[in-house]
């Protein structure tokens, strides 16, 4: 599924917070998002689920306007994971997965649990509540959420944020693996710059709602002369001027 | 509607109450406070009234019956909230799930909710204090039905709230029918209050409702009439907040509000 952002703006009363972005996910891409706090990831991310409504611009799901689409065929074929959103924590992991697994209109439901539950090492876990597990267990079962649909479009905003460096890994291979197997396309939001580089093959740069720059994780660090993509990213955040 | 969609969503608040028996006891526990505050209170109005002498239980059936709006709406509204407070706001609102879908959902699972709260306190106030909601015969279930109709209604009204204005609304889900309260006419009849108010009183469904619960218990006469009137007004208001419903959730989605309510 091929995803494209057209002239896309979001103003708020007294600021705009995203000023004319364009960008596209081609089918089976992953386009990494990365920005300083307050650039308008979160923003942008909102427009493309449908919880924010833009003051100007298109989004293209396979050439076709989101706003002509039905919402709810075109939202069975997104999902989101986030850190920052959480799965209702007085319920079980299965529980959770089979509310959203029916949500979604996943069929086979309970052999699509168990599958997910075994490529996330989550089968342990499948009767405890949720908010009883450690954050990278949390983690994976916000992952087995927003994969629970096999969706076509998937949307990661910091996946693996506040993980330690072995979950974060295993976190990372997973998507890896995942994205090898399923055609699924990708938009990471992300502040870790190793997670980036190793998931993405596109990024774009934003700054103050803007995209200040885009390209390959390679071809953005030698244009910016940096050793790394973590300097390249401090350079665009700190001084647009360097761009110009 | 997708039905298996209103059943998965209804899910996670069965889920919730089942999880927790201090969560059933909760629901349990305030119906049954206000049936021992008024069996009590009506007891000592039906001693020492003339006007209450042979309608024993007049008041506690009031307050069973308020009680059941009371439960219907704040079900409504603590169902939302736990998606608020639970975070899950942002996952529920990105499923491909449809607004009539969500109120459906929790139209149907607040019933739940307030029947185990209602039930065994109607039942609690037979063998305390000899009075049983169920006299009132079959109109009860038309006063029933225009009750939580209203009660969802203002359940309705006050999500639209959380969702315009995000959690600090919340204040306004629990002082939401105490706004009503004075104006239904719930322990007192109609004639108590100045002309003026009576005209507004008349446009809610509750007045109609307490009325003719007083004319069925005091008098045995039953107005089909006012039940239709209940139920008809309680429907319009229905049909009025599901509207607000679909204006905030609009106008939430310009202000970007929705990103924000669950965070």
């Amino acid at each position: 599924m091929k995803l494209e952002v057209k002239n896309l703006v979001k103003k708020f009363k007294g600021f705009t917070a995203v000023k004319n972005i364009n960008f596209n996910i081609n089918d089976g891409q992953t386009l990494g998002v990365l920005g300083p706090n307050g650039c308008g990831k979160t923003t942008t991310i909102g427009m493309l689920l449908g919880l924010i409504k833009p003051t100007n611009g298109e989004i293209l799901i396979d050439d076709k306007n989101f706003e002509n689409l039905n919402r709810e065929k075109i939202l069975s074929q997104f999902n989101f994971a986030s850190p920052y959103v959480e799965l209702p924590k007085k319920l079980t992991v299965k529980e959770n997965l089979e509310i959203y697994g029916r949500l979604y209109g996943v069929k086979d439901l309970t052999k699509r649990i168990q599958e997910i539950s075994e490529d996330l090492n989550l089968s342990l876990f499948l009767n405890k509540k949720t908010g009883e597990l450690s954050s990278g267990q949390k983690n994976r079962v916000s992952l087995a959420k927003s994969l629970i649909n096999n969706p076509k479009i998937l949307f990661l905003d910091e996946p693996t944020a506040s993980l330690d460096p072995d979950i974060g890994d295993f976190v990372r291979k997973y998507i890896q693996d995942y994205k090898s197997k399923n055609k699924v396309s990708i938009l990471l939001a992300s502040h870790n710059m190793n997670e980036v580089e190793r998931l993405c093959d596109q990024v774009i740069m934003m700054k103050e709602g803007e995209i200040v720059d885009r390209g390959t994780c390679r071809s953005l660090i030698e244009k910016h002369g940096r050793n790394n993509l973590e300097d390249t990213f401090l350079k665009l955040a700190r001084n647009k001027n360097e761009l110009e | 509607m997708n039905w298996n969609k209103v059943y998965g969503l209804s899910l996670r608040h069965f889920y919730l109450i089942k999880s927790s028996f201090p969560r059933i006891l909760d629901l349990i526990y305030w119906p049954s406070i206000q049936i021992f505050l008024w069996g009590f209170i009506s007891k000592f109005f039906t001693l020492s009234s003339s006007y209450y002498n042979n309608t024993v239980g007049v008041i506690l059936s009031a307050a069973i019956l308020y009680d059941f709006l009371f439960r219907s709406s704040i079900s409504y509204n603590m169902m939302f909230l736990e998606e608020i407070w639970s975070r899950n706001f942002t996952n529920l609102f990105i499923s491909p799930i449809k607004i009539k879908e969500i109120i459906a959902a929790l139209t149907l699972t607040a019933i739940v909710r307030t029947l185990i709260g209602m039930v065994p306190a109607a039942l609690l106030a037979i063998p305390l204090f000899g009075v049983s909601i169920f006299k009132i015969g079959l109109p009860l279930i038309s006063l029933l039905l225009s009750l939580y109709i209203f009660g969802i209604t203002l359940g309705l009204l006050v999500t639209s709230g959380l969702i315009r204005f995000g959690p600090s609304f919340e204040n306004i889900a629990w002082a939401s029918l105490f706004f009503l309260a004075p104006l239904g006419c719930i322990y007192y009849p109609i004639e108590i209050l100045p002309e003026w108010l009576q005209i507004i009183a008349k446009i809610l469904p509750l007045v109609h409702i307490f009325e003719e619960m007083r004319n069925i218990l005091i008098n045995d006469i039953i107005s089909y009439t006012q039940i239709f009137l209940a139920i008809t007004i309680s429907v319009f208001y229905f049909m009025l907040g599901v509207a607000v419903f679909y204006i905030s959730y609009a106008g939430a989605k310009i202000r970007g509000t929705l990103i924000n309510v669950g965070e």
